[in-house]
Order: structure tokens, then C-alpha cells, then sequence
């Protein structure tokens, strides 16, 4: 059983973002597994440890540096690790049909999991394009994940609490919620371990894939500044409540 | 003119309140709205729909009568109703079922699509949005046949332009489709996505436990509020992640965000920072949201919330005497 994960390379969640040049940003940071990929990940290792001869294969599309998170990858648990390497962004579109012809070339796969979403781009998007494109069904926001003979039975959390509980054949895409599960760390040795692996590098424009008909380009991009002056509201506690209501009234007019 | 699709949320037999900046943020010049409807939103609904420009209501029907919820089928649905009405773009809401719709749809389009706009231009094709969780604003430019976007609740306020709409159905048969919906549960707690309500009211560490966070519940009840939580309260235990607002959990844009014991890290900020007013109750007067807010209280949030709550209350408890 081939297990597929599409995992991303993105800026640390605390790390500051500066604005380099038109729409690029200064890189020199610190970067990470996108957290939802980790939860897929994670999820792949539990299926490959009660599945007789699974691999699970971990792809990604960017630059040199997401090497890093293939190898966090393997050392979580990964087989195998697929890079394709590009210098140029990419567009959710771009993104999904790299990642499918990555899942053709090594293929076939019997499942794949990846993050509901990616935390730089916010796209939301990228799963079900490549669902599309493997031509296979596909579920966002994935909290608990089972398999019942050959097919998948998912429960996926919907608004306010509500939960859906799909079921599908294999295979299929499946994009992880934070809460699918608790990712383990790795241990000293699997890093060490990974580290000696190899990381299968292909260059994306060798691949000469067909530009797709839709894109997304980025005109401009500045950074969110805070612009907020803050008050302190004093008094009993009865009068800061009074103060607090005032403002619900009379600013944000969320009272009558 | 431009044949602009908007998908309008319903909830309980009703426009979801948010639906209105929707429809405003896709008003463009010599823009035709098409408001499309995969579940009925009742006369109130289709009177507001007028009231905010729509020139035509679409009510999408399986071949048999309505088209139960499907996640794969309605986005089929929408993907056919885009194709039969030759429509240029569709304009929706940035929901948890708006995000998941509108992806299906643009991929089965192969179509472009942005979601969590706070601006769009439909007929520029362009849109706004965040981007680093908040830490940068984009504006996107989208190339294609049909263009997606999802906006993010509350961040585009309605604004009436009457119209007469004119009322038409449209019926689509569907392939069979690999997902089986077996059943949805219903959460216990009945109340607004942390994602729409207009009113958030958030613990964090200095909840100190998961029995204080009744006390939220409390005082969000009187306001129609909906109780959201820091990383910390949910890494602890106290709360299900579905209420965690930062860069991890839900994006918020409410008007009124009301952080008790919360102390505002970078990853919390990136949740919320699009919110209207900010006001933040903490012990801490040297915790990072009392620089970061628009009003705050340094004191215990055991002290001010159960005050908040009690003169809500006399509130209410007045206006429904006086009807």
C-alpha cells in the first residue's frame, strides 16, 4: 500500500514576516512542517503500522530548503521523501498539478493525506485540486479517520460543533484537522536515521508540465501594521462593566 | 454585462447574516448578481436579497425536488448552475462550508479562487486578503474563464441598493458520486460559528481551568455571543479546538472581541487582528495584548466578567419587561 502525504515548507509560526521585494518575503527565518501536514503525517505512520507492507511517502514542491521538512518528515516516520524543486511561486493550481504528477511518477498511491490547509498561503484549496486531478474523492477538515475494507470513513468537523461522517472508496484524499490526532516527535536516532536517507530531487520545470488555464498572481503585498491606541477603562467593577456595555452600544453597536 | 453568481448560505430557513456583505462585496459596475440558492431562504430571505441589489434569484433543484446537503454534490450542483447561466464569477462566503465548496468547485472548474477575502474588485478580478496569518495583506489578481472568491465574514458591511429580482429555478442531474454522507451530528451547543458571530468572547491561560470558562458562557448568552479560546486553554484540555482562535485554529473578524486572560501572542494575534473593537481584560498590565488592543482592564477577570455579566442581564431582563 502506498501511502502519499503532501507536506509544505512555511515560515515558523512566530516568526516575523518582512516584506522584501514586490510580493516576497525575506526568507531568512525560520521555517516548519505546515502544523495540519504534521497531523497528516502523523496519521499516515498509524495506518502504515496496522497495514501489512505499506510505504509512506512524503512529497513536497519548493525550494532547496524544504529538504528540511522532508526530513523532519522522515524522521517521523516517512519512507521515502519526493522533492520537486522550484525557484519560481506557485499558485494552488501549479501547486496540485506538481503534486499529482510527483503521486503519478512514484504511484501508485492507495491513499493520500496532506493538511486542510496551509498556514502562509491560507488557501484552503490546494486537496481538493489535487483530488481533481488524481480524479479521486476528497474531505476537508478531518478529525477522526478509519478505514472499513477499502474504503475510508471519516468524520469531518462542520460549523458550529456539527460533524459529517463520510464514507468513501480508496483511494482518496484526505485533508487533516489539527484535532485527527496528537503527532509524535521524533526520536534522537530516527533523526539521525534521516538524515542518511535520500531525498529523491527532481527540478519541476524538467517535468514540462502543461501551464494550466487558471491563476492566481499577486499584484502587491505590505505588511499589517497595528494600529490601534490603547485606553485603560478604570473604576469599580460595576462602572468598568457599564463602560464595557457603553462600548458594545454606542462603538461597535452590538447592543441595542 | 457580467453575470456574477453568488452562492447565499442558509441556516435553519434562513440567509445567514453575514450574506448581505456578501452580496455588496460582489457588486461591480455593469455587474448582472445572480443569487444562487441550494436551500430555501424563505421570503425574508429573497426580500433582503433584493433589498442589496440581486437581479435574479436561482433556486438549484436536484431532478427530484431539493438537493439534500452533499458536500460533493452541491459543489457539483453549483459547478453546473456556473456553466448553464454562462456565469463569470461565484461570490461566496468564507464559511467553513463556503471553504469547502468553493474549493470543490474551482477545482472541478479548474477555475481560480481566493477565499478569506476582505475586498474584491469582480470586475477587475482582483482580491484582497491576508496573508502569513495576518501578517501581510496581498491584493491577488485571479486569471481564468471563472472566478471564485469566498469573503470573509463580517469584513464587508451590507449596503442596501433595492432592485426587483426576477425568480427562477434551475434543475441539475447529478452523476453518481463516490461519498457516501452518513450521518451528521449535531453539536449540543446550537450557536453562531466562531468564524460569523458578530461578538467573541475568548479565555486563555488565566482561566486558570475549564469550570471558568462557564463564566464566558454566561455573560455571551445575554449578548449572543460565541465563546472562543486561546491556544493555551485548548492545549490544556479545557476547551475542544474548535473554539481556539489564532493561527492554528479559526480566523475571526467579529466586531466586538473581548480577550479575558489572554496575553497575546504573535500566533493569537494572526486569528484575530481584522476584529473591530478589541478589549482586554488581564491581570498583567505588561501582557503583549493590553499594547495591542482598543480598550483594556487590568484586573481579574473573575472580578469582570461575572460584573459584565450581571448588568447584561438587568439589561435584558428590562427590555423584555418593557415588550
Amino acid at each position: 500500500m502506498n501511502i502519499f502525504v503532501c507536506v509544505k515548507h512555511v515560515p515558523d509560526t512566530a516568526a516575523r514576516i518582512d516584506v522584501k521585494a514586490r510580493c516576497r518575503i525575506d526568507e531568512n527565518i525560520t521555517f516548519i512542517m505546515n502544523p495540519y501536514d504534521e497531523n497528516a503525517l502523523e496519521e499516515a505512520v498509524r495506518l502504515k503500522k496496522v497495514t501489512p507492507e505499506a510505504t509512506v511517502i512524503a512529497v513536497t514542491v519548493g525550494g532547496a530548503a524544504a529538504q528540511e521538512t522532508l526530513r523532519a518528515a522522515l524522521a517521523m516516520g516517512a519512507d521515502e521523501a519526493v522533492l520537486l524543486e522550484t525557484r519560481s511561486p506557485l499558485d494552488s493550481i501549479q501547486t496540485a498539478g506538481a503534486l499529482a504528477e510527483a503521486i503519478r511518477r512514484r504511484g501508485p498511491a492507495d491513499i493520500v493525506f496532506t493538511g486542510k490547509a496551509a498556514i502562509d498561503s491560507e488557501g484552503f484549496q490546494t486537496m481538493f485540486r489535487l483530488a481533481a486531478h488524481l480524479g479521486l474523492p476528497a474531505a476537508s477538515n478531518v478529525v477522526s479517520f478509519g478505514l472499513n475494507q477499502e474504503r475510508a470513513v471519516v468524520t469531518c468537523e462542520m460549523e458550529a460543533g456539527d460533524r459529517e461522517v463520510l464514507e468513501m472508496p480508496l483511494p482518496c484524499v484526505i485533508g487533516a484537522a489539527k484535532s485527527l490526532n496528537q503527532p509524535s516527535y521524533p526520536t534522537l536516532p530516527a533523526i539521525l536515521k534521516a538524515r542518511k536517507k535520500e531525498i529523491h530531487t527532481t527540478v519541476l520545470e524538467a517535468l514540462d508540465l502543461p501551464a494550466a488555464a487558471g491563476h492566481v498572481a499577486c499584484l502587491d503585498m505590505t505588511p499589517v501594521v497595528d494600529a490601534r491606541t490603547p485606553v485603560e477603562l478604570k473604576g469599580t467593577f460595576e462602572e468598568i462593566a457599564m463602560e464595557i456595555i457603553h462600548l458594545l452600544r454606542r462603538e461597535a453597536k452590538v447592543l441595542p | 454585462m457580467k453575470r456574477i453568481g453568488i452562492f447565499i448560505e442558509c441556516k435553519n430557513g434562513r440567509l445567514k447574516d453575514a450574506v448581505g456583505g456578501v452580496v455588496t462585496a460582489a457588486r461591480c459596475d455593469g455587474g448582472e448578481l445572480y443569487a444562487l440558492l441550494l436551500e430555501d431562504g424563505g421570503d425574508d430571505g429573497r426580500a433582503a436579497l433584493e433589498s442589496w441589489g440581486v437581479h435574479t434569484i436561482v433556486d438549484i433543484r436536484g431532478e427530484n425536488g431539493p438537493l439534500p446537503y452533499h458536500p460533493s454534490r452541491w459543489a457539483g450542483a453549483l459547478a453546473r448552475t456556473i456553466r448553464h447561466f454562462d456565469l463569470e464569477a461565484l461570490v461566496g462566503l468564507s464559511s467553513l462550508l463556503g471553504k469547502n465548496l468553493l474549493a470543490r468547485v474551482a477545482a472541478e472548474l479548474d477555475a481560480p479562487l481566493v477565499l478569506d477575502c476582505t475586498a474584491i474588485d469582480a470586475a477587475r478580478h482582483t482580491a484582497v486578503k491576508t496573508l502569513y496569518s495576518g501578517k501581510t495583506r496581498a491584493t491577488l489578481q485571479t486569471k481564468g474563464a471563472v472566478h471564485l472568491y469566498g469573503i470573509r465574514p463580517n469584513a464587508v458591511a451590507p449596503r442596501s441598493s433595492p432592485s426587483r429580482a426576477n425568480r427562477t429555478a434551475y434543475s441539475v442531474a447529478l452523476p453518481d458520486d463516490p461519498i457516501r454522507l452518513r450521518e451528521i451530528q449535531r453539536s449540543a451547543d446550537s450557536g453562531v460559528d466562531l468564524t460569523e458571530a458578530d461578538t467573541i468572547i475568548a479565555g486563555g491561560r488565566g482561566m486558570a481551568g475549564p469550570e471558568a470558562f462557564k463564566l464566558l458562557e454566561d455573560c455571551a448568552r445575554p449578548l449572543g455571543a460565541a465563546v472562543g479560546a486561546s491556544r493555551v486553554a485548548v492545549d490544556s484540555g479545557w476547551v475542544p479546538h474548535r473554539m481556539q482562535v489564532g493561527q492554528t485554529g479559526k480566523t475571526v473578524t467579529p466586531k466586538v472581541y473581548l480577550a479575558a486572560g489572554i496575553s497575546g501572542s504573535v500566533q493569537h494575534f494572526a486569528g484575530m487582528k481584522t476584529a473591530g473593537l478589541v478589549i482586554a481584560v488581564n491581570k498583567d498590565p505588561k501582557a503583549a495584548i493590553i499594547q495591542k488592543c482598543d480598550y483594556f482592564v487590568v484586573a481579574d477577570l473573575f472580578d469582570i466578567i461575572p460584573a459584565l455579566t450581571e448588568q447584561l442581564n438587568k439589561i435584558s431582563s428590562k427590555a423584555q419587561a418593557m415588550r
